[in-house]
C-alpha cells in the first residue's frame, strides 16, 4: 500500500530483512512474518511500550460524546480503517495494532485525563486523536512529559512544534495564502471582509490573511468575531451588504455555519453570482451536510483535500470508506488527514526498525507517503506535512468540485515571518 | 424523606463520629495511597477537589436551603488566579523567547498584546495569589451575596441567577482570550516557585497537601454545622419568616454561609490547578456547576462525609464507565443518577443512616433494637437530658414543614 523512503532504511532493519529473507526463500508472501519473527520484541521496543511479539498498542482518542462528536467521529472512523487495513496487510513490523478508544466528551480536562491514561496505564506505542486546539493544548503538556506520539489531524492555526506531535493537517499558512493568490488573480478581489469565530484559530488565520493582503495591497473592508455557537449574523450580513467586499472570507465553526449560510442566503445574497464571493476554510463536506448543499451552493473553499479528487489513492479510499462505513457517508479534509496518522506512523515505525518514540521521532521527517489520498506528502523537519492547497466549488449536492490546486507542494510553515 | 430532615437538628446536637472521619482519613491518607498507582492517585486528588464544592454545597444548600447552581464560578475563580500565578511563571522571557513578545504568555502573544494587562502584574507575587486564591471569590461571592439576599432572593431564583452568573463568566472568559486564555485556557503549567509540579514525587506530595486542606474544611464546616449558627441556617431553611421574626438577620447569615461555600470552592479550584496542572472555562460553566450539585446530592446533601464519598463515588464511575464503554458510557452515568435518586433520594448518607446504621445498633446494643426503628440515636447512648431541647426544635420543625406553604 505505501512505498518509503527505501534508502532511509536503518541498518538494523535491513539486516534482520537480511536474516529473514535467507530463511525463507519465499519471501515476498511471508515477508511480514520473517520480519516479525526476526526483530524480537526486546529490539523493537526499548522502553517499555505496549509492544507483544504479535500485538501493537496505540490509543484513539476523540470525543464521540459532546458537542464536537459530530466533527470527530469521522477521523475516529478513518482511523479505524487505516488501522484495519494495516493490520490485513500484516500489522507494522509484523505485529497487528490493537487500539484503545477513549471518550475526549468534548471536555479538555477530560482529554488530559484520558492522554495521561493512555500512555502511563497502556502504554500506547502511538495516540490519534484530538481535534479542537484545545484539546491539543490540553493533552500537549501530557505527551512532552510522559513522551508519547500524538497524531493531530485537523488544520488548525500554527505557532506550534511539538517533539512529541506530527500535524498531518495544515497550519494556517497552508491553507490561507494560496487561496489569497488564487482568489485575487482569477477572480480579481480587491476588498475582503473577514469574519470568523471567536477562538485562537480564526483570529490567528485571519491574522495572516490580512497581513497577506495588505502585502498585496489589497483592502480590509471589515472583521468580525462570534462567540462559538452564535447563530444570529443579521447584522454582519447587513454590514457586508454595505461596505460590498469582492470577498467575504468566512471562518466560522460548528453549529454556527448553519445559521450563517441559510442567513446569508435568506438575506439575498446568492453566492453562485459571486458579488460578493464566499471564500472559506472552515466548511468540508462535513459540515455542509448539516447546512445543506442547497444554501452552501457557489461558495470556495481552500483545504487540501476534498471528497472529489479523482486520483486513484482517493477512489480507493472513498470506495474502502464508504464500504466500511456506509454509502451515505461524507469524508472531509480532516478525516482524509486523520487517515493519514496510521500511515505515517507504520511508515516511520518501519523506517526506524523500532516503536521507540525517539526513534519514530527521528524517522519521521523527510518520511513520504506516495498512497495518500490527497496525492504524494512529505513530513517536514517541523513535523507538519508539505501539501498542497485545493479550491473547492461547492455544488448542490453538498460536495465540492475542485476548480484549481497549487502546482506544488507548499511548504509548512508554523511560525510565519512577517504575518505575526 | 421527611424522617432524614427532622433528623439533622437533632444530629447537631449529638456528638460527633469521630470514628467516621478517622475511617476517612484512614482511606484517604493510607488506603489510597498505598493500593493505588500515582496516575490513579492524581486522578482521586482531582475528584477530590471537586469535594470542596460539595461540602460548600452542604453548607449553603443542605443546611441553609440556598441552592446555588454556579458554584463553577468561584472553583473557577480560584483556579484562575493559581494558574495565572504558574503561568506567569512558566512565561519566564528564556522559554518564550520564540514569540514576538519574550517575557508575557504565549496565548497573550497570539492575540497581539504586547504588554502583560495591568490585573496580571501581581500574580508575579506568591502571597498575593494565595491570598487572591480565596479574596478573589469570596468578594464576589459577597457581591452576589449582598445583592440577592438582602433584597430577598431565594429559592429558584437565586438559582437561575447564579446559573446566569456561571453563563456570563463562562462567556467573559472564552471572549476575552487576549487576557484569558480564551477557550483553551491557561495550559502547560510547570512549577511552582521554582518547583517542577509534574513529577511523581511533586504529585504525592500535592495530594497529601490537597487531602489536608479537605480536613481542614471538613472540620470548618463541622463547627459551623454544629454551632448555632448551623441551626440558624436549618432553621432558615425549614421558616425563614420565623426566623426573621424572632429578630435574627437572615441575610447576613446567608451571604456567610454563601460566602464559605465560595471560599471552599476556591481552595478546591486552586488545588485543581496545581495538581492537574492547568485551568479551563469548561469548569466555570453551567454544566460543571450542576454537577458539582449532582455530586453533592449523591452523596447526600445533608452530610458533609457523604459529600466527599458522593464525589468520589459519580467521578470514578465516570471514569470507569468511560473507559470501559467510551460510546455508553452517558447512558450509564444517566442511570446511576436516576437510580440514586430513585432508591435513595438521601443520597449515600441516607442509605448509611437508613440501612447500615440501625443494623449496627443492633450489633452494637442488642436489647434496644425493636424499640428504635430507623431514626438515629446519638452513638454514646442515652442522653436524655438533652434530649428535650433538641426534639422540640425538630419537632417544631416537624409541624411547621407540615403547614402548606
Amino acid at each position: 500500500m505505501q512505498k518509503l523512503n527505501k534508502s532511509g532504511l536503518s541498518n538494523v532493519l535491513r539486516r534482520n530483512i537480511l536474516k529473514g529473507m535467507m530463511a525463507l526463500p519465499a519471501a515476498m508472501l511471508v515477508s511480514q512474518l520473517s520480519l516479525a519473527a526476526a526483530m524480537s520484541t526486546a529490539d523493537v521496543n526499548t522502553t517499555g511500550l505496549a509492544v507483544t511479539d504479535d500485538t501493537v498498542k496505540v490509543g484513539i482518542l476523540h470525543s464521540i460524546t459532546g458537542t464536537m462528536a459530530i466533527s470527530e467521529t469521522g477521523s475516529v472512523q478513518a482511523e479505524m480503517l487505516a488501522i484495519e487495513q494495516i493490520n490485513a496487510m500484516g500489522g507494522v513490523l509484523g505485529r497487528q495494532i490493537e487500539y484503545v478508544q477513549e471518550d475526549g466528551a468534548s471536555d479538555w480536562p477530560t482529554f488530559a485525563e484520558k492522554s495521561k491514561k493512555l500512555l502511563v496505564k497502556d502504554k500506547a506505542a502511538a495516540v490519534f486523536g484530538c481535534w479542537t486546539s484545545a484539546s491539543r493544548k490540553a493533552v500537549l503538556p501530557v505527551f512532552e512529559q510522559y513522551n508519547g506520539m500524538l497524531y493531530y489531524p485537523t488544520f488548525y492555526e500554527g505557532l506550534e512544534q511539538s517533539p512529541n506531535v506530527i500535524y498531518t493537517g495544515q497550519e494556517a499558512t497552508q491553507q490561507i495564502i494560496a487561496g489569497i493568490d488564487w482568489v485575487t488573480k482569477t477572480k480579481d478581489a480587491k476588498s475582503f471582509f473577514l469574519l470568523g469565530s471567536d477562538y485562537i484559530w480564526p483570529r490567528t488565520s485571519n491574522k495572516i490573511a490580512r497581513k497577506h493582503i495588505d502585502k498585496l495591497g489589497l483592502k480590509v473592508v471589515g472583521e468580525e468575531y462570534y462567540p462559538l455557537g452564535h447563530t444570529s449574523f443579521n447584522s454582519v450580513i447587513n454590514k457586508i451588504k454595505l461596505k460590498k467586499p469582492d470577498v467575504i472570507y468566512a471562518i466560522v465553526v460548528g453549529g454556527s455555519n448553519v445559521a450563517f449560510y441559510k442567513q446569508l442566503k435568506a438575506a439575498g445574497i446568492d453566492m453562485t453570482k459571486e458579488k460578493p464571493l464566499v471564500l472559506t476554510i472552515s466548511v468540508t463536506e462535513d459540515e455542509i451536510l448539516g447546512i445543506g448543499g442547497e444554501n452552501m451552493q457557489g461558495a470556495y473553499a481552500a483545504m487540501k483535500y476534498f471528497q472529489s479528487l479523482t486520483n486513484t489513492n482517493n477512489q480507493e479510499f472513498v470506495a474502502a470508506f464508504k464500504k466500511r462505513w456506509g454509502d451515505d457517508i461524507v469524508i472531509g479534509d480532516v478525516t482524509q488527514a486523520a487517515y493519514l496518522g496510521p500511515w505515517l506512523w507504520k511508515a516511520a515505525v518501519e523506517k526506524a526498525g523500532s516503536f521507540d518514540i525517539d526513534k519514530v521521532r527521528a524517522a519521521s521527517p523527510n518520511l513520504e507517503l506516495t498512497t495518500a489520498p490527497e496525492g504524494y506528502v512529505k513530513v517536514h523537519e517541523n513535523h507538519h506535512l508539505w501539501s498542497k492547497t485545493r479550491i473547492g466549488h461547492a455544488l448542490p449536492n453538498g460536495q465540492y468540485e475542485v476548480v484549481y490546486e497549487t502546482e506544488d507542494l507548499i511548504e509548512p510553515n508554523p511560525f510565519p515571518k512577517g504575518y505575526q | 424523606m421527611s424522617s432524614q430532615i427532622s433528623a439533622a437538628p437533632a444530629q447537631n446536637s449529638s456528638p460527633v463520629d469521630w470514628w467516621k472521619y478517622l475511617l476517612l482519613a484512614v482511606i484517604l491518607l493510607v488506603v489510597l495511597p498505598l493500593a493505588l498507582d500515582i496516575f490513579r492517585l492524581n486522578l482521586i486528588g482531582k475528584y477530590l477537589t471537586y469535594a470542596f464544592v460539595a461540602i460548600g454545597l452542604v453548607l449553603c444548600w443542605g443546611c441553609g436551603g440556598i441552592l446555588s447552581l454556579g458554584q463553577g464560578v468561584f472553583f473557577g475563580l480560584g483556579g484562575y488566579c493559581m494558574a495565572m500565578f504558574l503561568k506567569l511563571e512558566a512565561s519566564n522571557p528564556e522559554a518564550t523567547a520564540i514569540q514576538s513578545t519574550p517575557g508575557i504568555p504565549d496565548f497573550m502573544d497570539w492575540n497581539q498584546l504586547t504588554e502583560l494587562p495591568w490585573f496580571w502584574q501581581p500574580f508575579h507575587s506568591l502571597s498575593f495569589t494565595l491570598l487572591a486564591v480565596i479574596a478573589v471569590p469570596v468578594i464576589f461571592a459577597f457581591i452576589i451575596g449582598v445583592a440577592m439576599f438582602t433584597r430577598r432572593v431565594g429559592g429558584v431564583y437565586f438559582a437561575i441567577i447564579t446559573q446566569a452568573i456561571a453563563a456570563i463568566l463562562t462567556i467573559l472568559i472564552i471572549g476575552q482570550q487576549g487576557y484569558t486564555g480564551g477557550v483553551n485556557g491557561i495550559t502547560d503549567l510547570r512549577t511552582f516557585v521554582g518547583w517542577d509540579i509534574r513529577t511523581e514525587s511533586a504529585q504525592y506530595l500535592l495530594y497529601f497537601v490537597n487531602v489536608a486542606l479537605l480536613f481542614a474544611c471538613l472540620f470548618a464546616a463541622l463547627y459551623i454545622k454544629r454551632c448555632k449558627l448551623g441551626r440558624l441556617l436549618v432553621a432558615m431553611r425549614e421558616k425563614e419568616d420565623r426566623v426573621r421574626f424572632s429578630g435574627y438577620n437572615v441575610a447576613s447569615f446567608k451571604i456567610f454561609v454563601f460566602c464559605i461555600g465560595a471560599a471552599f470552592a476556591a481552595i478546591g479550584g486552586a488545588m485543581f490547578t496545581l495538581q492537574v496542572g492547568f485551568m479551563s472555562p469548561s469548569f466555570v460553566g453551567i454544566v460543571p456547576s450542576i454537577e458539582m450539585v449532582i455530586f453533592c446530592a449523591v452523596g447526600g446533601r445533608l452530610s458533609l462525609l457523604g459529600a466527599v464519598y458522593g464525589t468520589l463515588l459519580v467521578n470514578l464511575a465516570k471514569t470507569s464507565f468511560s473507559e470501559s464503554f467510551p460510546e455508553l458510557w452517558l447512558f450509564a452515568m444517566g442511570a446511576l443518577f436516576i437510580g440514586v435518586v430513585l432508591a435513595f433520594p438521601d443520597g449515600l448518607a441516607g442509605l448509611y443512616q437508613t440501612y447500615i446504621q440501625p443494623w449496627f445498633k443492633h450489633f452494637i446494643n442488642r436489647e434496644k433494637v425493636g424499640l428504635t426503628p430507623p431514626a438515629p440515636i446519638p452513638e454514646k447512648t442515652t442522653t436524655p437530658a438533652k434530649e428535650p431541647v433538641a426534639s422540640s426544635l425538630s419537632s417544631s420543625l416537624e409541624e411547621s414543614r407540615n403547614v402548606p406553604a
